[in-house]
């Protein structure tokens, strides 16, 4: 599904203008990462997808919907959010119920329910912990819990905000799955992150924030290739961009492959 | 002089079987920067709180063996005296905040206030804490308004504020922006630098490499490897326990299957990658037609 977002402006009562004329399209079936540096406003733009907040002015659609008139809970159906702190998010006795929460909610058969539950319980590898009560896991436990309970939700659009946030890389390998797990049934992905190695292995575009603004937008390698310009967000590239740019290599590498094999052309070998 | 000394600990908290802790020796010198990692589980967080006396006295549950850190005894000291001598940084730094007030500067203020120390010393002592993290212009905003990264920046500060002797920190930087948590980093290497001495339970692996002294590798309660950084992050060991390495280690690691990696040791950081990527492969044309 279609998010179309024209000359976005957001203030919070605070006074602080968290955005200032953001206009994006983000096709149906992509992949994006978001990253920037911290208040840049990431999660506030995020926010806007599942009408949590609300345009101070410019439009958010959703599909052909406007999020202006929709409610957070009509918008439920279309976009899933998982919170950066899952704390927000989990309120349920046992990670089963918590995972159903959200397809029962939207009115899924019970036999989809289920087999919703099942599969998004495997694909976090929590099946062995359905019947522990959320509070009673690792902070670490109950962040794929929060990832299982939205992707259940089966919605076209999923946002992951800072999914890999003290993960181990054994966790992050498996978000990472879930992530392309998802991109093969076409859906819509935004994830926030500040991890430049998981970004630079798991999204093909880039949108970089700062201060309210998109500072670049484009594919993986070109975005991430600018280190100077990222530098003003506080963003360093990924490790092997470092340092293929390190060792003059002409293009910009992002993950080991392409380290490896611009290393190899380098060598003519 | 070891401020910090763990003898055969084992913990089990609370209605649990196994323990988080096994067997743990663990002794660290004052101005030492330890860096803990491990995988989720590992006990990383475990080890943290008990330097910082929440284990036993806060969290209860069985402990055995003997931990004395900074002239305290765990069997003995309460936890009173132990904040002033430990200071510990949250994982979650929603949990750190105090609820209890409404700006940022009051928030820092906090630990201050409650361990009495004159008005006018704790204006200066904060003021001084948030412009070393990069936290001034956030004085007066209210705690809660704040994103995750400048919340985990709030946390640091209030505990940094306090001088604790010894410094434990469970992944300070988890919500830092990439920059953001290098300069923290250096930040904490500072602290050690001027003699506090530095515990620091992390997964980034890139500026620990460049700024911890030493590493402990924990692996199902018990430490597998201690070591400096290369020593220690270059392990296979790491590898078969499934640890997050960083990407110039494992590049590396192919490269030298390759042919393309020629120096015995492998790469921690970007510098020692740089440099031995830019040596002549063993393995090139030229150097294969010869032997041949």
């Amino acid at each position: 599904m279609r998010i179309e977002i024209k000359d976005l402006h957001f203030t919070y009562p605070s006074g602080v203008q968290a955005l200032r004329g953001i206009s994006l399209t983000i096709e149906s079936g992509e992949q994006v990462a978001i990253i920037g540096q911290n208040g840049a406003g990431k999660t506030t733009l995020a926010r806007h997808l599942n009408g949590l907040l609300q345009p101070t002015s410019g439009e958010v659609r959703i599909g052909y919907w406007d999020t202006r008139r929709y409610s957070t809970a009509k918008l439920a159906a279309r976009v899933g959010y998982v919170f950066q702190n899952p704390d927000e998010q989990l309120f349920s006795r046992d990670v089963h119920m918590e995972v159903a929460f959200g397809p029962k909610n939207l009115g899924y058969p019970k036999e989809r329910v289920e087999a919703l539950v099942s599969e998004a319980l495997e694909m976090t590898d929590l099946l062995q912990k359905r019947e522990t009560n959320p509070y009673d896991l690792s902070p670490t436990w109950r962040k794929m819990v929060a990832i299982a309970s939205v992707i259940a939700m089966d919605t076209p659009i999923v946002i992951f905000d800072e999914p890999t946030t003290g993960q181990d890389a054994a966790t992050i390998e498996r978000i990472a799955n879930v992530i392309r797990v998802l991109r093969e049934r076409g859906k819509t992905i935004l994830t926030i992150t500040h991890d430049m190695d998981f970004c630079a292995e798991n999204f093909e575009r880039v949108i970089v924030m700062s201060q309210g603004q998109v500072l670049l937008d484009g594919k993986a390698n070109d975005v991430l290739g600018q280190e100077e310009i990222l530098a003003t967000t506080y963003v360093e590239p990924p490790q092997l961009t470092r340092l293929g740019k390190r060792l003059g290599f002409k293009e910009t590498v992002r993950n080991e492959e392409e380290f490896l094999t611009a290393l190899q052309k380098r060598w003519r070998i | 002089m070891a401020i910090v000394n763990l003898h055969n600990v084992t913990y089990k908290y609370p209605l649990t079987e196994t323990p988080a802790l096994q067997n743990v020796n663990l002794r660290v010198k004052e101005g030492e920067f330890v860096a803990i990692i491990g995988r989720n589980g590992a006990g990383k967080s475990t080890l943290c709180y008990t330097l910082a006396g929440f284990v036993p006295h806060f969290f209860k549950g069985e402990l055995t063996g003997s931990v004395e850190v900074a002239g305290m005894d765990a069997s003995k000291s309460h936890l009173h005296e132990w904040v002033l001598n430990v200071g510990l940084v949250f994982q979650n730094p929603f949990n750190q905040i105090s609820g209890a007030k409404y700006t940022v500067f009051e928030e820092i203020a906090f630990g201050l206030e409650n361990i009495g120390v004159p008005r006018d010393e704790m204006k200066v002592r904060v003021e001084e804490a948030m412009r070393l993290t990069g936290i001034s212009d956030l004085a007066d905003r209210s705690p809660y308004s704040l994103s995750g990264g400048q919340q985990q920046r709030v946390a640091l500060t209030s505990i940094l504020v306090m001088q604790p002797k010894v410094l434990v920190l469970d992944e300070p930087t988890s919500q830092l922006d990439p920059i953001g948590a290098r300069e923290v980093f250096g930040v904490i290497r500072t602290m050690a630098e001027q003699g506090m001495t530095v515990v620091l339970a992390e997964h980034k692996v890139e500026w620990i490499a460049r700024f911890a002294d030493r590493v402990v590798a924990l692996h199902e309660g018990k430490i597998i490897l201690d070591g400096t950084p290369r020593e220690v992050l270059t392990s296979d060991l790491l590898l078969d326990k499934g640890f997050g390495i960083s990407r110039y280690t494992s590049a590396a690691r192919k490269a030298r299957e390759l042919g393309l990696w020629r120096q015995e040791q492998l790469p921690v950081t970007l510098e020692e990658a740089a440099e031995g990527f830019a040596l002549t492969p063993n393995a090139s044309p030229k150097r294969r037609c010869e032997s041949k």
